[in-house]
């Protein structure tokens, strides 16, 4: 068997904020290539864990090591290799879809011949070509979310973080989102998501649940399920937050 | 390079589209310059004069023609009694009193000098002055008349009298509105360059797309880049406009090099915009922006000479003036605009403001982070 890569590495990370330990001593490791659920209720410590993943933030202490480069000395390094969608919605309300698209492509060093063909065919899978000059002040919150993916996506990083991405849309549209999710992982890209929808947990290959700072679990949503007698996901996060 | 210029492409796309910020930029300046120029005037004309003449004598009425004839007085009320005319200045009808007391004739005559009492409303001290340094005026003019005319045989008489005849340099007719103008070009620019690069940069902090800025690649240098030049060429292009503006007003005197003046709008810019970017970095919202941006304004703008000479503020505030940008570029666009200086008259203001931008700039850098 092929030795599984580590893309994350992080042992005993801890995030301090004055005398509030928002994460504590947190260990774990994300598989290349899988989808890794970061579930916890709010105020967890989810968010400030993933930003310190992205670079936004320093860690208090803790080795973590990110598409192979370490968060304290090469956090430029590891910009290039990501992609970021946060919780806040983050394209630009007063630029249209196409000129969104664009402007992150340039940022990232995409050529322009290269950032014209896939916009196309971007444009195309998502169906929205014909509102592809629309302000994004302009369209639906579902749709929004599903091209602020595709944009954290669109250099093709090696993983992508995901904060709560689905907040606030349909039913629909969420399903709609996790078939993208998945079809990215089919590209190679890592997923790291957020949520506390615990029915998205059960889309994940792997997941811990944090309460009150630390990593109370972490496994297969299968095994999760087997070791706390549940019958899904949500039971099992009841079971743990409730201890 | 390439990102920068998207970025710079971003930038330009989004303030042109800004329905509220356009008009701001462009149209309130043009408000600012008209309105402004003609109202904050320090000419005065119209005071309103009460005469209190107890002596009607030839000499009394002779004074009082003289203030007639001054396009700068009226004469509102022409009484003996001068309780009334202190309930007249009491009420605000009248700005001041020329007051004459009987035997003032008789007494010039005889003593070959007299006195008379000048009551002035000194609720505004400035517009005091300058309504006493009008009247010492024609008062003197009078005495000038009064020694010619009367004492002429007398040995007194022969005694000519100095006689001031005052050129005024850089600003032959003493016009107000071009002192005025050059002041309040130096604002817009100001408020331009310091307000809006610190609200766009909060702006984008309050939606949280500089979040997402802050987790690719791009260069602190390349963001911060983006943010100010656009800033700085639009306030380059309003400075341009309002001396466009201000020579076909006005008639605004550019006797100096407009190139030197900006050159040195330049340099006044990097101070003006590492100020903004400081404040954006230490707000969190636009509203605590707008407060600190407010009180730095009012405090630059009252204490760089606007309205009162620089000059003759106490020494501890010239001190404090040396932080000031705004004093240094309001004295150098007179300097440059009114004077003709060259470069030469402004190197100390020049190397002054270089250190400045390259401190402010540093600081503002240092402070804004990518990582929290």
């Amino acid at each position: 068997m092929v030795q599984q890569e580590h893309i994350i590495e992080v042992k005993d990370l801890v995030k301090k904020f004055g005398s509030f330990t928002a994460n504590d001593r947190l260990s774990f490791h994300v598989e290349k290539g899988e989808i890794f659920g970061f579930l916890g209720a709010n105020g967890a410590g989810k968010t400030t864990a993933m930003r310190i993943l992205c670079g936004l933030s320093y860690p208090s202490s803790g080795e973590i090591m990110v598409a192979g480069h370490d968060v304290y000395r090469e956090r430029e390094k590891i910009k290039k290799k990501i992609g970021y969608m946060s919780q806040k919605f983050s394209l630009y309300e007063d630029l249209t879809v196409s000129e969104n698209i664009r402007l992150y492509a340039g940022i990232y060093g995409l050529r322009k011949k290269q950032i014209a063909t896939r916009e196309e065919q971007l444009l195309e899978r998502l169906g929205m070509l014909q509102i592809r000059d629309r302000f994004i002040s302009e369209i639906p919150l579902g749709w929004k979310q599903k091209l602020a993916f595709s944009v954290a996506i669109f250099h093709q990083p090696a993983i992508v973080f995901l904060d709560e991405p689905t907040g606030g849309v349909d039913p629909i549209t969420r399903r709609q989102f996790w078939e993208m999710i998945h079809d990215a992982t089919e590209e190679g890209i890592t997923v790291f998501v957020t949520t506390h929808y615990m029915d998205e947990a059960e889309y994940c290959d792997r997941v811990s649940i944090m309460v009150e700072g630390r990593i109370e679990a972490l496994d297969t949503p299968a095994a999760l399920k087997q070791q706390f007698e549940s019958e899904n996901m949500n039971e099992v996060f009841l079971k743990l937050a409730r201890k | 390079m390439r990102i920068l210029f998207t970025l710079l492409v971003k930038e330009f796309k989004q303030i042109f589209r800004n329905r509220m910020l356009l008009p701001l930029m462009f149209v309130l300046p043009v408000v600012q310059m008209i309105l402004l120029t003609y109202a904050a005037s320090l000419e005065m004309k119209g005071i309103r004069m009460a005469v209190v003449d107890q002596d009607h004598s030839q000499a009394s009425r002779l004074l009082v023609s003289r203030f007639q004839g001054s396009p700068f007085f009226e004469m509102n009320l022409a009484t003996s009694d001068y309780l009334e005319a202190l309930s007249e200045l009491t009420s605000d009808k009248v700005d001041v009193i020329l007051h004459m007391q009987h035997g003032f004739e008789k007494k010039l005559y005889a003593e070959k000098e007299t006195s008379l009492q000048l009551v002035v409303n000194a609720i505004n001290t400035t517009e005091a002055g300058l309504i006493n340094s009008y009247c010492t005026r024609i008062v003197n003019d009078y005495n000038g008349q009064i020694r010619a005319e009367w004492f002429v045989s007398d040995g007194a008489g022969m005694m000519k009298t100095l006689d001031i005849i005052p050129k005024y340099w850089y600003n032959p007719l003493l016009d107000y509105k071009i002192y005025m103008f050059s002041g309040i070009l130096v604002i817009i620019v100001t408020l331009i360059g310091m307000l809006l690069t610190a609200l766009n940069l909060v702006r984008e902090k309050e939606m949280g797309t500089t979040e997402q800025i802050n987790v690719t690649p791009i260069r602190k240098y390349q963001f911060l880049l983006a943010k100010l030049l656009p800033f700085m060429i639009i306030a380059l292009f309003e400075l341009a406009f309002g001396l466009v503006l201000g020579r076909l007003l006005f008639g605004l005197p550019m006797v100096g090099s407009l190139g030197l003046l900006f050159l040195f709008t330049c340099i006044y810019l990097l101070v003006v915009l590492g100020i903004g970017l400081f404040l954006s970095t230490i707000s969190q919202t636009q509203q605590q922006l707008m407060f600190m941006a407010f009180f730095f304004m009012i405090t630059f703008m009252l204490m760089s000479g606007i309205f009162t000479p620089a000059d003759s503020m106490p020494p501890w505030a010239q001190k404090i003036n040396l932080l000031n940008p705004v004093a240094y570029f309001m004295k150098v666009i007179r300097m440059i605009l009114l004077k003709g200086s060259g470069f030469g008259d402004i190197t100390r203001e020049f190397y002054s403001l270089c250190i400045y931008a390259t401190l402010i700039l540093t600081l503002a850098i240092t402070n804004y982070r990518k990582t929290t």
